[in-house]
């Protein structure tokens, strides 16, 4: 059969939700090792920082949960537009899908940002410009679930978030520019919690395998939040009521 | 190795409050998600089986 | 009947709602006195001293008209949506566009161009110098617009949804944050000596962005709200 329509097929949810169904286990097993992996390095094998001590070990989870925020969003503001685009609807069930584990991942981020800052810079926030659009980021993210959350009708809430989550793409690089700008005028030489200490290679990797594990994990995640979706919004349709777990 | 007892591990230099504030919460929310997700799905198929039963009672 | 060009159905649509709003008058003045209000709670809440009110007034004077454009964007579309005209809007052959830019613009001179006016007083009772309240009027005559076209999209977006006052500022107040970094910035340099040029640039920049976007993304949420 002709490769595009076979990708094509899986396009439409009774053939997604089966082999999202597959890959599940594979990207938790992934995000495990990973994690296994990453803590490992992060505290036997990356060495004690000498300005910070044993402190600047939150970076293993800091870096890589900022990383996912940014990188979700992104992910979600694609899977939408292209729901919006093509009116697809496993799409925008996609980016639906993403945007609560992106969420938590700006909240873990500012959490541990919070938690690095106030040992290092005394203060529990101090208006660092990453920290502070990251806190932005945040809101957008909070914005797009609750304008979903509020519409009741489906497909209207799938095109309204798209709309909000590409004109957040948008404005995320002018809102960080402008933060920045701003931080720098205010701060003169600023206080930045992203000068990290100069990086040894295992603290790079430990970040590394951080950052992939929650990767993998969100990937994971996903997967099983669409196929949730995708059985709350397609209860009437013929092939989730021949769904195995639903007959027996 | 960096630690030599498991109570220099846990102390972190001093900084366990912190570190441990950070890899803590995000064990729990790393754990709360999917547990929050099977709720989820759990919920959906219990009616779903319920509204499918309902249906062909009815027919 | 003749046919409208495109400044022809402009000045048609800002025509309307202006006459519209004219005739509401007390939702126009509310938002004024709303900015006027929060603007006089600062020093309640801080103190007289002038030294501290002098560096607090910028940002002050900004959030407060960011607030109060938030509170009068639901002015913007709700009633055209409720009695059925938005829906001829959408359906007629005239570009949307068009009619969205006038509609925006209209809201600015009946809720934004009221607050440019007022501030350089409310600037007097922060102990603003002269020259800071010029460049406060320039920044607040660029910003307003650009809030209105902002917040345009999301009363379009939330348009008939529950919850929408609350949901259009969750939706449009982190979208506000770079024109506010740069408006009240502007005054700040120029109280600090240091020019308002480089804010004000930026903030016109935004504005060009806004005017080109802002009316094609407001258009695709209205079409949305009325499938």
């Amino acid at each position: 059969m002709n490769p595009k329509l076979i990708a094509w097929k899986y396009a439409s949810p009774p053939y997604f939700y089966p082999l999202a169904g597959k890959m599940i286990p594979w990207f938790v097993a992934l995000a495990v090792l990973l994690g296994i992996a990453g803590l490992w390095v992060g505290f036997f094998v990356a060495p004690t920082d000498a300005q910070q001590g044993e402190g600047y070990r939150i970076i293993f989870i800091h870096v890589g949960a900022s990383w996912m925020s940014m990188f979700l969003y992104l992910v979600m503001a694609f899977w939408a537009g292209i729901g919006l685009s093509f009116n697809t609807k496993l799409s925008s069930m996609m980016a639906s899908a993403v945007a609560p584990t992106g969420a938590m991942f700006a909240f873990l981020s500012l959490w541990t940002g919070a938690l690095w800052g106030k040992p290092m810079w005394g203060a529990w926030w101090v208006w660092d410009a990453r920290l502070t659009s990251e806190l932005i980021l945040l809101f957008l993210y909070l914005g797009f679930i609750a304008l979903q959350a509020a519409i009741d009708e489906p497909r209207r809430a799938d095109k309204a978030g798209a709309i909000i989550a590409l004109v957040g793409v948008v404005n995320v690089p002018i809102i960080y520019f402008s933060v920045k700008w701003w931080n720098t005028l205010h701060q003169g030489a600023s206080v930045s919690l992203t000068q990290a200490p100069s990086m040894a290679k295992t603290m790079l990797l430990g970040m590394l395998l951080m950052a992939l594990c929650f990767w993998m994990y969100s990937i994971a995640m996903a997967l099983v939040r669409v196929r949730a979706i995708m059985l709350e919004r397609e209860r009437h349709s013929d092939w989730v009521a021949n769904l195995e777990e639903v007959r027996s | 190795m960096n630690w030599h007892s498991p109570a220099e591990f846990f102390a972190m230099g001093g900084y366990a409050f912190y570190v441990w504030g950070s890899f803590g919460v995000t064990a729990l929310a790393l754990l709360i998600e999917p547990l929050l997700l099977r709720k989820r799905r759990s919920e959906v198929l219990k009616n779903l089986k319920r509204e499918l039963s309902a249906k062909e009672r009815s027919q | 009947m003749q046919t409208l060009g495109a400044l022809g159905v402009l000045a048609a649509v800002v025509r309307r709602d202006l006459l519209l709003a004219l005739r509401r008058k007390s939702e126009v003045l509310t938002t004024l006195f709303f900015f006027v209000i929060v603007v006089s709670l600062f020093p309640l809440g801080i103190g007289p001293e002038l030294g501290l009110l002098r560096k607090i007034a910028p940002g002050v004077l900004w959030v407060a008209a960011l607030l109060a454009t938030m509170l009068s964007l639901n002015r913007l579309f709700a009633a055209d949506y409720a009695d059925g005209t938005l829906e001829q809007m959408v359906l007629s052959p005239t570009p949307l566009g068009l009619m969205v830019a006038g509609k925006i613009l209209a809201h600015w001179l009946v809720s934004g161009l009221p607050l440019v006016l007022i501030a350089p007083l409310l600037g007097l009772q922060f102990d603003l110098a002269p020259r800071a309240l010029e460049v406060l009027v320039v920044s607040l005559l660029l910003g307003t617009p650009l809030l209105s076209m902002i917040g345009a999209i999301g009363a379009a977006l939330t348009l008939g949804v529950r919850g929408g006052g609350v949901l259009v500022s969750l939706l449009t107040l982190p979208l506000y944050i770079p024109a506010l970094i740069f408006g009240a910035g502007a005054v700040e340099a120029d109280v600090a000596g240091l020019g308002a040029g480089g804010h004000l640039s930026l903030l016109a920049a935004l504005f060009a962005l806004a005017a080109f976007f802002a009316p094609w993304a407001t258009t695709a949420a209205l079409r949305i709200a009325l499938e």
